[in-house]
Formats: structure tokens, sequence, C-alpha cells
């Protein structure tokens, strides 16, 4: 292996470090803004002993749950066991190879980013099935196959809402479905695919089984679903994944349905030239962390759906939405209304 | 050695033991996990062709989605391996035969166009997008075919639904969602007006 071959490896080793390092500590703070968003939500102070203001729970936890012992249920099945958490956490970090910050800070620029995506995020549901059936459980198989029947329901309708955005935009790569929505905060596809981006984001909340679609957890029903079993660092390895999936999901819904690093105020009159209507990676982070507030404020608002009612909203009232606004888009670009990669 | 073949070879090691060991290990929730290895090899193997939709296409359908609703069946279903087992002899004969029958075909058709004669294909040129080139050829050259297999899926779904779709039963119990979030709060709540309890000795 020649130097070059070398460098560029290391440059490669660094380039992932520097995305999934910053992910992981998000990851520590948003469960701890989690606890305080809800807190203040019901009239309580949410973590506040470890720390100023509590700022070094999240700490306190990971350690915690790192010193403690991971237990192994009997007749379990040991490979299965420990390899179902690598499993749920591999595909939510590989995803971010290809979301875009800015329009030059991407990982790796490729063709068909968007399906890449769709297909990484399908994957994670096996993290989710074999822990169920690796733990020799009855609640936790229960919460996997809940939680496998709700992820491939919602994955029809998250693929539709996804197409739309393919037709407005033109292409599958997801920089240049960014670059088409510039012109301002009503240019962005949230507005001609309102339906699809509603469904699109309820999807994703489906789909990393948060409330209210958390029945695969069902603490009332199930004890903790699919991750009943698990403790020490495997649980914590769990509660990584699905965190790293709440913000990938928000992340993907800055970048498709509202502008990823363009700046809302693009040409408005007076602010056009000031550094305000610049773009900037700092506005794909702020409507992040705004779509990532969403995830929290559902929780604290929303009961837990029922069962059927889950499958229900997915197949009977999702995917007809989704289809008929299909149309509707492709009417749009064939009358012009909606510029196709503006 | 380039470290394209060196990939190839990888995942070509991985594709031929995963798909063994499908046949092979004995708890069917494994073979279907191999399974689930063997087609993310394979879409690997297409990667290094160039041909990233259809590998990427590949991981999103089957084992994003065909391989998890496959998993769901194997796992609730308690398959007796022994009685599998006993079929094995009988049917051993009929397999060498088709085993046969099939190396016979690969040998064919490798020896009439010789393995070494066949041309590698020439790389992409720089810029060249896969799925544009995949949609177009469906869309317009091939439209005919592309819409007859469009056709036969929807006639499998038709199908499918129509072997399990047994109606609603006569006085069964299904939910009407139109009418329960149309309920309103007289239908559910009566106010009962009693009178105020007030000498003791009657009283509870």
């Amino acid at each position: 292996m020649d130097m070059q071959m070398l460098t560029t490896l290391l440059w490669t080793v660094a380039k992932i470090l520097m995305i999934v390092v910053p992910l992981i500590l998000t990851v520590a703070y948003y469960t701890y803004a989690e606890r305080k968003v809800i807190g203040y939500m019901q009239s309580r102070m949410g973590p506040n002993r470890v720390g100023p203001w509590g700022l070094l729970q999240p700490f306190a936890d990971v350690f915690k749950l790192l010193f403690k012992e991971i237990i192994l249920p009997s007749n379990a099945n040991k490979f299965l066991f420990y390899l179902a958490p690598v499993l749920s956490l591999a595909p939510a970090f590989a995803a971010w190879a290809v979301v875009p910050f800015d329009d030059w800070l991407v990982l790796a620029d490729i063709d068909a980013s968007l399906l890449y995506v769709l297909a990484l995020t399908s994957m994670g549901v096996y993290g989710v099935i074999v822990a169920g059936w690796a733990s020799n459980s009855k609640y936790a198989f229960i919460g996997a196959l809940r939680s496998a029947a709700q992820i491939v329901s919602y994955e029809i309708a998250m693929g539709f809402a996804l197409v739309g955005v393919i037709i407005v935009a033109g292409s599958i790569n997801l920089r240049e479905i960014v670059l088409a929505q510039q012109g301002g905060i009503f240019d962005w596809f949230w507005l001609p695919l309102l339906p699809l981006f509603m469904v699109y984001f309820i999807s994703g909340v489906a789909e990393t089984n948060r409330a209210p679609f958390d029945v695969a957890e069902g603490e009332s029903e199930i004890v903790a679903g699919f991750h009943v079993e698990y403790a020490g660092a495997a649980f914590a390895v769990f509660f990584l994944a699905e965190y790293a999936n709440m913000i990938l999901i928000s992340a993907l819904t800055a970048l498709l349905f509202a502008g990823g690093w363009l700046s809302p105020f693009e040409n408005v009159p007076l602010l056009a030239e000031t550094f305000i209507a610049q773009p900037h990676a700092a506005w794909f982070l702020g409507k992040m962390f705004f779509f990532m507030f969403f995830f929290l404020w559902f929780r604290a608002t929303f009961p837990r759906y029922r069962y059927d009612q889950i499958m229900r909203l997915g197949w009977k009232v999702f995917i007809p939405i989704t289809i008929v606004w299909l149309i509707v888009a492709a009417v749009f670009v064939l009358l012009g209304w909606v510029e196709q990669g503006a | 050695m380039s470290i394209q073949v060196l990939v190839f070879y990888l995942f070509g090691t991985i594709l031929t033991l995963s798909a063994l060991s499908v046949i092979t290990v004995r708890n069917p929730v494994y073979a279907a996990l191999f399974l689930v290895l063997a087609f993310f090899s394979s879409a690997a193997i297409w990667m290094l062709l160039e041909v990233e939709f259809l590998a990427i296409t590949l991981v999103l359908v089957y084992v994003g989605a065909v391989m998890v609703l496959f998993l769901f069946v194997v796992m609730m279903l308690d398959v007796n391996l022994s009685r599998l087992r006993e079929g094995f002899a009988r049917y051993l004969p009929v397999g060498i035969l088709v085993a046969l029958v099939m190396a016979g075909e690969l040998l064919l058709v490798i020896w009439t166009k010789g393995a070494e004669k066949l041309p590698l294909p020439p790389g992409n040129p720089e810029g060249f997008s896969n799925t544009t080139y995949l949609g177009e050829r469906l869309y317009t050259e091939y439209l005919f075919p592309f819409e007859i297999a469009a056709v036969i899926l929807l006639v499998a779904i038709v199908a499918a639904i129509t072997l399990t779709h047994r109606g609603r039963s006569e006085g069964g119990r299904y939910q009407d969602p139109a009418r329960q979030v149309q309920v309103t709060r007289d239908e559910r709540v009566r106010i009962v007006s009693m009178p105020a309890v007030k000498d003791k000795e009657n009283g509870a």
C-alpha cells in the first residue's frame, strides 16, 4: 500500500470521526433536552442535580450504563443476542455518510444517496427483530413482531412520499434535491408537497418507534418490548441507535422538505444582500434541531396509539394520501407550477 | 491484484458460504438470516459492476422488506426439523437430477462462449448516471414489457387478497372509525340526577 492510499484512508477515517463524535454528543444532549423539555411541559424541573443545571446528567447516565453487567437470559441465543444492538446501531450511523451539511460538506456525494438512506433505514429493523427473538422472552418477541410489522407498513408511505420529492426535484441525490429548492422559504418543497411532508415526518416518527407509535416498547403491556432483556452497555447501544435515528429523520426532513442549508430569506428584498440570506450549514443544523424538537413535543402531548389504529393510519390513510399527491405533484410539474430541479 | 478484485473475492466468498449455509444450517431463523447476508453480499458485488441503483434496490426490497416478512413468519412457526429431514432421502434422486441438469447448462454456456473470451464490460464514463440510464430505457425502449410486468404484479396482489379476504361476516364485530370519531358526548354520557343525601340517619 503506497503512501497516498494510506493518507486517503486516514483522512476518510478522520472525516467519519468528525461526523460520528458530534453525533454521539448530540444524542447525549438530546436525551438531556428531552427530559428538560418534557419536564417543563409538565411543570417539572427535569434533571438539575448533576453539574450546573444538570448539564452533566447524560454523562452520569452513560457511565452508569457502561459499568453495569450485561445479563444474558437463560437459553438466549448468545451470538444473536450480542449482535442485535450492533445491527440496529450500524445502519443508523452509516446513513450519515451521504447527508450533506453544506454544498461542499458531505462525506460521500454518491449519485443515488436518497435511495441509499432509504435502504439503510429499512435495515434498522433487523436489530429489533433479532433482539426480540434471541432474548428468549415472550415480551421481547411480541415487541419485535409489532415493530417489524409497523416498520414495514410505514416504509411504504415513506417511500411514496420520497417519490414525490424525486418528481419535483428531478434527482435522487440529496445535494441536488436541496439545490432544487433555492429561492426562499416558499420555494422549499414543504409547500407544494405539504401532505407528503406531513406523511413523511409522521412515518418517520413511526419508523423510529417513538411516541405516539411506540407500541414496540409499550411499557403498559409488554414491559419494554424488544429490549426488555438488555442491560448495561448493550441497552445503551439500542438507546443510542434510537436517538441517532430520530436525529437522522429530522436531518432528512430538513434536507428534503425544508431546504437543507439554504436560508429562508433568499430573495427577500432588503435582506437578500446581507449575511442572513446566505446559505450556511448553520441553517441546516437549525432546521434539524427544529424537527428534533417535534419528537419531544409529540411525546409530551399524545397518548399512545392502539395497535390496530397504527395499522389503519399507515395503510388506509397515509398510502392513499401519498398516491393521490404523487399525481398532483406530477401535474404541478407538467403544468410548470413547480419548476422541476429549479 | 487491484482492490476491486480483492473486494470481489471477499464478497464472493461470503456470498457462496452464506448461500450454502442457508440450506445446511438446522435453525430456520439462522437460514433466513444467512439469506439476508447472501442478498447483501450480492448487492455489494453488483455495486462493483457500477450498477448502484439495482444494488441499492436489492437491499431495499429484499433485505429491507421481503426478508423481514420471511423472518416474521419463520420465527412464529415451530418448524419440526426431524420431519423435514425424513423427506430428504426421498427427494434426493430428484434433487441430484435437477442439480446435474443445472450444472450441465452452466458448463454448456461456458463451453460455447469460453469464459476467457468474454470481454470485460467497459467502465462507465465520468458523470454517467446509472439511474437515469435505467429509467430512460425502462420507460422508452422497454415500456411494453415493463407495463406487462406491472400488470402481472398487480394481478398477483389482487389474487393474494382475494384468496385470504373473507369479507365482513354477518353479525361479526368490526369497527367503523368514521362513526367512532363522530361520537358526541350525548351518546356516551348520561347524567343521572339523584337527590343529595340530607338526613344522616338514612344516608350511608
